[in-house]
């Protein structure tokens, strides 16, 4: 081959090679614009559908508390103020809270309230007692379906028998918003209340405080146990048939369908132990359980990854094994190993599955205080709201998913800040 | 004539199935540096990591024959492996200072051992050692700063001083300079130098004129075999072996 011909096939080929790295290029530049498409869509839907439960709809109610119908006196006692006749004064603030109405429209109004307000007029009293025997205009809770209704999210133009509210209601509703009786406010409710069967009333904080105490659960039992075990395997086991089998199995477990972990919780934790069934104590030990390989799997990986150097350093003036990896080798593969832990603890909050196996979907009206108490977990929760038929219950889902998410958003921020702050330099 | 400090005999040294060294028999006298020289894979770094039992970290590694410190045998499961490394510091290839502060750096062997009962009496061993090592004066006023940041040669003393700070009596050095530059190699071998005073010092080079400059006593190994060992000097000049005389003259390695 002479020389000119060489070089021709050389400069073909050069082309060949660059054309070959510009498509690659594109590729990878198309791959990461669908996979943000993709994501932005989803945080769109998320959004678009749940940020209006972010608001609740209040209605303008005047309310006479009058001594005689709550049956107390201006000088009674916190107790019995506690008893006052409340529901008393709602029937008769509900009764004129249009001029003139009949017994029929009375009960189709009072279903354009909650079922809460009871409460709130019983609340404001309690807060200003000095309002017996006046009438007072207070802000109460409108019913789901009003609230649904001025949201836009149930239509008014279906027939009246496949409506939540009929004709009459609406046009009460109507004649509300003319008269600027109705207003949109912040909902406190969704971030302070758990779970209820009344949408307008259903909040988060009950499976929050529950995904808490469980991921709490979670971290006692998997954080000390998958260290132990990691600094083990790695630095002090014997290299051999048994130890290859367990890591090999650790990495197995780490592959084994959640739902299973639900079902070992189901037969010995509940069936065997007795434990308390849908508690975050068991939903937690599930998890941890769930959670434990992948942590040991991620502490083994950066204690691997601390330069065998300083532990001969150490041992080389003299430290005891122990030392040598407890002062050293252990504290070099901390960021590691707390950022495994959050990223472990990410993926219990996200877990479902186990946790309807061990109870914890039962339905759970209260804000748990304690690791023994029936709770929900915020996964649970937003599948008990999808679940649902009512109207008002599907921004709550929505809104629930954009609750995880920051919740798994920051403990990622945590695991970031985490790694930064602690990591050193050799 | 001193006295020996380290005696070996018929040490053999097995990784798995294949055997790096073949009945190393060896003097070290006392307050001497010993120089062990020889091509790449020749067993000189495994027969020192021998002798303060790091190749116990090494788990295919087995070793039998007889090495004495003080007239003691440390080949044998009964030896105080702690003891006896506090007893024989050692300065690795690569300086690898713990990612703590100068200070803590130098403070760590003391404070494990329990050779210091208070604040001042710590701080006044961690002085000398630095002192001892020649790094005082550059690093008195930023002993609070991490050991990492310091440049090689620095690195490579802190790291000295780290060994001297436990009191030992010998001190092993497995290539210290190879990551060093020429300057900071020559200040090493200045201490070098200074240290065999108080130390019994035996170094692993691959560098034939520092084992030149630095030494008393050279060993030369080849392929797990110690072949000649003998004052510098005649090493140098005069070797008996011919296998010797083509490495020290560039013939091969």
């Amino acid at each position: 081959m002479n020389n000119s011909v060489a070089k021709e096939k050389i400069v073909s080929l050069r082309k060949k090679r660059s054309l070959e790295d510009m498509r690659f290029k594109y590729y990878g530049f198309t791959a990461m614009c669908l996979s943000l498409a993709v994501l932005v869509f989803l945080l769109y839907t998320i959004f678009s559908k749940g940020y209006t439960a972010f608001q609740k709809t209040i209605v303008l109610l005047e309310v006479d508390y009058n001594q005689e119908v709550l049956k107390l006196t201006p000088d009674s006692s916190d107790e019995e103020m506690e008893k006052g006749k409340f529901f008393r004064v709602k029937k008769q603030a509900i009764e004129n809270f249009f001029p003139d109405l009949s017994k029929s429209d009375i009960k189709l109004i009072k279903k354009l309230f909650s079922i809460n307000v009871d409460n709130e007029i019983k609340d404001y009293f309690l807060e200003n007692p000095e309002v017996i025997n006046t009438k007072q205009q207070i802000w109460v809770t409108a019913h789901s379906d009003v609230d649904q209704l001025l949201k836009g999210n149930s239509r008014r133009d279906v027939p009246e028998d496949r409506r939540k509210l009929n004709d009459i209601q609406l046009s009460y509703v109507d004649q509300l918003v003319e008269e600027n009786r109705v207003k949109q406010v912040f909902n406190n409710f969704f971030f302070t209340k758990a779970d209820s069967r009344h949408p307008e009333i259903a909040g988060v904080a009950g499976s929050f405080m529950g995904s808490l105490f469980t991921l709490f659960t979670v971290f006692i039992l998997s954080f000390p146990i998958a260290i132990g075990a990691s600094v083990y395997l790695e630095e002090f086991a014997p290299k051999n048939r048994i130890t290859e089998l367990i890591e090999v199995n650790i990495s197995n477990l780490a592959a084994v369908p959640s739902i299973v972990f639900g079902l070992l919780g189901l037969g010995v934790l509940l069936n065997v132990f007795g434990l308390p069934r849908s508690t975050p104590l068991v939903g937690g030990s599930v998890l941890a359980l769930m959670t434990l390989p992948t942590i040991i799997i991620a502490c083994r990986a950066s204690l691997k990854a601390v330069p065998p150097s300083i532990k001969e350093g150490a041992l080389a003036v003299g430290a005891t094994k122990t030392q040598a990896v407890f002062h050293h080798v252990v504290p070099l593969a901390l960021p590691g190993t707390l950022t495994g832990t959050i990223i472990g603890l990410a993926q219990a909050l996200g877990e479902t599955a186990p946790l309807i196996m061990i109870g914890m979907i039962a339905f759970i009206p209260n804000i748990p205080t304690g690791l023994t108490e029936p709770s929900a977990a915020l996964p649970v929760q937003i599948y008990l709201w999808v679940e649902s038929a009512e109207r008002g219950f599907q921004e709550k889902s929505a809104a629930a998913i954009m609750v995880i998410l920051i919740f798994l958003f920051m403990m990622n921020a945590i695991a970031v800040f985490l790694r930064n702050r602690f990591e050193r330099k050799w | 004539m001193s006295n020996s400090k380290i005696l070996a005999n018929g040490v053999d040294v097995y990784y798995g199935s294949k055997q790096a060294l073949f009945g190393i028999s060896m003097d070290i006298k006392e307050k001497e540096v010993t120089a062990l020289i020889g091509p790449s894979g020749c067993g000189k770094s495994t027969f020192l990591r021998c002798i303060n039992r790091m190749n116990d970290l090494i788990e295919i590694c087995k070793v039998s024959g007889s090495i004495k410190v003080d007239n003691e045998e440390i080949i044998s499961e009964k030896t105080d492996v702690v003891s006896l490394r506090s007893k024989i510091g050692m300065v690795f290839q690569k300086p690898n200072p713990f990612p703590k502060s100068i200070f803590d750096n130098v403070a760590y062997g003391p404070t494990i051992h329990g050779l210091v009962d208070s604040k001042n009496e710590l701080e006044e061993i961690v002085h000398s050692s630095l002192k001892k090592a020649g790094l005082f004066d550059e690093v008195k006023d930023r002993l609070n700063e991490p050991g990492t940041s310091l440049s090689g040669g620095q690195q490579q003393r802190l790291c000295i001083a780290r060994a001297i700070a436990v009191n030992p009596e010998i001190i092993l050095m497995d290539e210290p300079c190879s990551a060093l530059d020429p300057i900071a190699t020559a200040i090493i071998e200045e201490l070098i130098d200074e240290l065999r005073l108080n130390y019994t010092i035996v170094i692993v080079t691959h560098s034939m004129q520092q084992a030149a400059r630095v030494s008393q006593k050279t060993s030369f190994f080849h392929l797990g075999e110690l072949i000649e060992t003998g004052d510098t000097k005649k090493i140098f000049t005069n070797p008996d072996n011919s296998k010797t005389q083509d490495y020290i003259t560039g013939r091969f390695g």
